[in-house]
């Protein structure tokens, strides 16, 4: 109800995806970073993968609850003024209490549910399960796999062609990676 | 036997017309909405006579069998808004012999 009336899925959804795209190039520049170091030992990718993310998380809950809440207060304020009376206990007071901790939880969720997506395949090889693919190879085409969904996720909000929308974000993702060769290979 | 006749009448409120000014969230539809929801038989009908940068000015008549205006009021300040006058008022009694 206070998401609704307060319009806070837009904010949501945004932040989801920025965070979620954040997180997933964060995890392929790691990889790729580690796959031309020829470093084959897994627990130190996914040591230094999970530190990443956690951190990721953390900066996104509390980047987004400090703003938000700086935000929701100048709006509360504001409309305090043109109202002239205290909107403390009212649903806009709740919104500006409740909504940026909200925003906050979805910030920082985003980046680590997608970040331990991408290192499932890493977790699977070390617990013995044989993949197609090399593990940090898997675990690039997975990152793959999600930025092309975050694009394909962004495609169906504007109600424009997934597809295109999907190639798009795959291609910044190709972009980072052929930059991280370019420079890091060298 | 005597016939013992008690006033039991009630003051019903059966129609009210509020000049109330609300943020623009909820929007009308919603806050009347939330309105109607308080009682059972509640018909709303909104009117936004003016609309500010922040607030707008709306001329809100509630119907009903028995209006509940303590809840009323408590729904409107709960969305942000604020009761300016009270500009028309239907009140019937409905008594009872006992």
């Amino acid at each position: 109800m206070l998401m609704r009336v307060t319009r806070t899925h837009g904010i949501a959804r945004r932040y989801f995806v920025v965070n979620g795209f954040d997180g997933a190039l964060t995890m392929l520049g790691i990889i790729i970073g580690f796959v031309l170091s020829h470093s084959a030992n897994l627990p130190l990718v996914i040591n230094a993968c999970v530190g990443a993310a956690i951190a990721l998380a953390v900066s996104g809950v509390s980047s987004a609850w400090v703003s938000e809440t700086a935000e929701r207060r100048r709006e509360l304020a504001k409309l305090e003024g043109a109202m002239v009376t205290d909107l403390d206990q009212s649903l806009h007071g709740e919104a500006a209490r409740w909504v940026p901790l909200l925003i906050g939880l979805v910030n920082g969720a985003a980046p680590l549910i997608v970040s331990l997506l991408i290192l499932t395949p890493l977790w699977l090889a070390r617990a013995g399960v044989s993949l197609p693919l090399p593990p940090l190879y898997t675990a690039i085409a997975v990152a793959l796999a999600s930025i092309f969904m975050l694009g394909v996720f962004l495609g169906r909000i504007g109600g424009t062609s997934w597809l295109r929308s999907g190639i798009r974000t795959l291609s910044i993702a190709v972009l980072t990676a052929l930059l991280i060769f370019l420079f890091a290979g060298s | 036997m005597q016939n013992r006749i008690e006033n039991a009448n009630k003051a019903l409120i059966k129609r009210v017309v509020l000049d109330v000014l609300k943020p623009h969230l909820p929007n009308a539809l919603e806050f009347s909405q939330a309105i109607a929801r308080i009682g059972r038989d509640y018909r709303v009908h909104l009117t936004v006579a003016e609309v500010d940068e922040h607030t707008e000015t709306l001329r809100l008549v509630i119907e009903g069998g028995a209006i509940d205006f303590d809840a009323v009021q408590t729904s409107i300040n709960g969305m942000g808004a604020s009761i300016h006058s009270v500009d028309e008022v239907e009140v019937r009694s409905e008594g009872g012999t006992v």
